[in-house]
């Protein structure tokens, strides 16, 4: 499985990255941790005649908390995800996420801006950005942008992401209360059947607020503002879950695939929201 | 002809220089330019582990690295660990444990071993299965595998122990 040939840069800083993109256009495409790119390129799914690997772009890959923010540069591994102290306490649903992606050799490589800005609808990183309500930092030729998760994705691979940009950081508010990552897969390193991403905060004995994404249901990640909602106000009963599973049901629209036929992806769909919201409140 | 590239890495401690392609992956290179034909290419679809190396400190499968991205990198494989007559911890307790059969994942097995008990030199048998899931063996059933590593963590920590 050798890849068709391509001529190889490594620049030391975005604004090499963006001369390139500009020079080469659709012929040039960036690299991260490449673990989805690669077995692309070695099937030949995937030519890229100019690959510009961002490992040695400077201030790419820091975690940093302040002031109630949290931002990882797009090189930040899901393995430092897992070893960061500062982001368990800040963030934990961002480890208990990565310990479910793909494997530990993976996880070495593997980034979370590449996560977020290659748009496979499998990928975990999009619905928990969409959850934690994060915005992305696009940097292009025209200086940089910002654009919130939850409006990035417009179908599988299609992103807001334009040919000349880079997706550099991905930020968002420590969020506060319960968590829960919960991804029902076939095997270790598989993509999810069904996956669900829940933050939700306690008042009392009643749900002030909630957020639930979902992943690997449709072609984009779904963000299902009726199934947060639903948990608004309750107790976080029997029925509220339900009420929430329903509205979930209403906003995803998944296909068959080798992974099973839709009724069945929508068994799972509910399966791991209800886990995921059940496990949130607890920790709430 | 594709553009070649100077490539420079340190194996086992070794330096090496060359030319070629970007394309070249990092797998081809061991075993095809460096005749280090411990790693081995499994199912080359970066699932079954066979062929994991370390980088820069990085159990990584060489089948999904270019060997452009490792230029300047120093590399480890299992020939670096142990050899026949001075084996490492790790293999001397795979073949008392039976961690092999057909022996054909080992090299992966016990390269990814060695960075899992130098990162948590005391796992939990849980926390190995979790740590090794990235390599997968067809003839063993894992118990041995599991069995072997929980061995050597046992004995490196002896040692350690021994020389404090």
């Amino acid at each position: 499985m050798i890849p068709a040939a391509f001529d190889y840069y490594r620049p030391k800083d975005m604004g090499g990255v963006i001369a390139l993109l500009q020079e080469h256009g659709d012929d040039a495409r960036v690299m991260a941790g490449g673990h989805s790119l690669i077995p692309m390129m070695k099937l030949r799914m995937a030519e890229i005649a100019h690959l510009i690997d961002l490992q040695d772009v400077a201030g790419l890959d820091g975690i940093t908390v302040e002031g109630g923010r949290i931002t990882l540069g797009a090189m930040v591994t899901q393995h430092q995800i897992i070893d960061s102290a500062a982001l368990l306490a800040a963030a934990p649903i961002l480890r208990e996420a990565a310990l479910q992606i793909a494997d530990p050799q993976v996880r070495y490589m593997g980034t979370v801006g590449g996560n977020v800005a290659n748009g496979d609808p499998g990928n975990d990183m999009p619905g928990l950005m969409q959850c934690l309500d994060a915005t992305f930092t696009l940097v292009g030729p025209d200086g940089s942008r910002e654009v919130a998760a939850r409006s990035f994705y417009h179908a599988a691979y299609m992103t807001d992401r334009d040919d000349s940009e880079v997706l550099t950081s991905v930020s968002f508010a420590a969020p506060r209360g319960g968590y829960a990552y919960e991804k029902q897969k076939r095997k270790i390193g598989d993509y999810a059947t069904a996956a669900a991403a829940v933050q939700i905060e306690k008042n009392g004995d009643v749900c002030a607020s909630a957020s639930i994404a979902m992943t690997n249901l449709s072609d984009t990640p779904v963000w299902s503002k009726a199934a947060s909602a639903a948990l608004v106000g309750t107790t976080v009963d029997d029925a509220a879950i339900a009420a929430a599973v329903a509205a979930m049901q209403a906003d995803i629209e998944p296909v068959e695939d080798n992974r099973g036929p839709a009724a069945f992806k929508r068994h799972a769909a509910a399966t791991v929201l209800t886990r995921a919201i059940r496990r949130a409140w607890d920790r709430a | 002809m594709p553009k070649k590239m100077h490539i420079e890495l340190t194996v086992n401690g070794k330096s090496h220089e060359f030319l070629a392609e970007p394309r070249e992956l990092l797998i081809h290179t061991l075993r095809e330019r460096l005749n280090l034909t411990g790693p081995h290419i499994g199912c080359e679809t970066s699932h079954c582990g066979a062929c994991t190396v370390i980088v820069n400190g990085k159990s990584v499968k060489s089948c999904t690295m270019f060997v452009a991205q490792a230029n300047g990198a120093d590399l480890t494989t299992i020939e670096g660990l142990g050899t026949p007559d001075a084996p490492h911890v790790l293999q001397t307790a795979f073949r008392e444990h039976h961690g092999l059969q057909c022996g054909f994942c080992t090299p992966g097995m016990i390269t990814r071993a060695s960075k899992l008990l130098e990162e948590n030199p005391n796992p939990t048998e849980e926390e190995i299965r979790f740590g090794m899931a990235g390599n997968l063996c067809r003839c063993t059933g894992y118990q041995n595998i599991v069995k072997s590593i929980l061995a050597a963590a046992s004995e490196l920590n002896a040692a350690k122990e021994a020389a404090e």
